[in-house]
């Protein structure tokens, strides 16, 4: 007898492949920064997800793969806060956070 | 145990992955910057669930407190101190479009020849289910193990993860400020 659906590691790294796919597509399509910053956390939940599957169906002890996505969970926001500082920074003396309008740089 | 219930269960995670991928969708695809950051909490809520079906109630909630309750809200905030509205791509021609789906065709096609070949990706991942279940687990996973191992084991990058966070408040602050004119 095959095990249900939520009991397969196949389903969730499928999911976290899927979010990966995703997140790239986005970084690449997008034209402003805050949605590349979207796509970015969308891609660190990928990452996140394929952690958590494989220590829920190889890890010997659950514990290591929580704590590994703990702080997968605390430098994304600290990504995040830096990133909007940046963001808020560069729309300030450009007026425009658009990717292809802020091409210069001074020193 | 209640008859039907794992039709249930079964229901429930067909809703949350649906949730999951949806919310990635709306997060990429759409326009309008607003709308692509409720994608994003919609795909973090999407995923809260995954991680309670992967037996971490306590990441669940992390999740939800830290992505849509704090990442979120402050991209909100900084959609609302700038414009990031971007225009709307222009619609594909026909060509690009049947350049995409030929590229879907052959990426689909190389990955699915590679596993025919190699034979290796559905054994595996049926083997690991077999392999947690054979092996004795340390401990069992419970919010008292992860606050003991974090003070334990992890307790070098548990510090340097704070000092990481501070760094960055910091950082984030100067950055905000430097441009400002004083009053």
């Amino acid at each position: 007898m095959t095990p249900s659906l939520h009991d397969q590691a196949g389903v969730y790294l499928a999911v976290a492949a899927f979010l990966l796919a995703a997140g790239i597509y986005g970084l690449i399509r997008r034209r402003t920064f805050i949605g590349m910053l979207i796509s970015g956390e969308i891609i660190f939940s990928a990452a996140a997800l394929n952690v958590m599957a494989l220590n829920r169906f190889a890890a010997p002890d659950p514990v290591v793969g929580q704590v590994f996505v703990l702080f997968i969970m605390g430098l994304a926001a600290a990504e995040v806060a830096i990133t909007l500082s940046i963001i808020i920074a560069v729309y300030r003396n450009y007026r425009s956070i658009h990717s292809k309008e802020v091409s210069e740089l001074e020193g | 145990m209640i008859p039907g219930s794992s039709f249930l269960v079964g229901a429930i995670f067909a809703v949350i992955v649906a949730t999951t991928v949806a919310g990635s969708l709306i997060a990429v695809l759409s326009t309008r910057i607003i709308r692509s950051v409720t994608g994003l909490a919609l795909c973090c809520i999407g995923l809260a669930g995954l991680y309670y079906f992967l037996g971490s109630p306590f990441l669940a909630l992390m999740e939800i407190l830290i992505y849509v309750g704090a990442v979120c809200v402050t991209i909100v905030f900084g959609v609302m101190l700038s414009e990031p509205d971007e225009p709307r791509p222009p619609a594909l021609r026909g060509r690009e479009l049947a350049w995409g789906i030929g590229a879907i065709l052959v990426s689909a096609a190389v990955f699915l020849g590679a596993v025919r070949l190699s034979g290796r990706w559905t054994a595996s991942v049926s083997d690991l289910g077999r392999q947690s279940a054979a092996a004795p687990a340390a401990t069992d996973g419970s919010v008292r193990a992860i606050g003991i191992s974090l003070l334990t084991t992890y307790s070098l990058p548990f510090e340097l993860i704070s000092l990481v966070l501070l760094v960055a408040i910091l950082g984030a602050l100067v950055i905000a400020r430097g441009g400002r004119s004083r009053q």
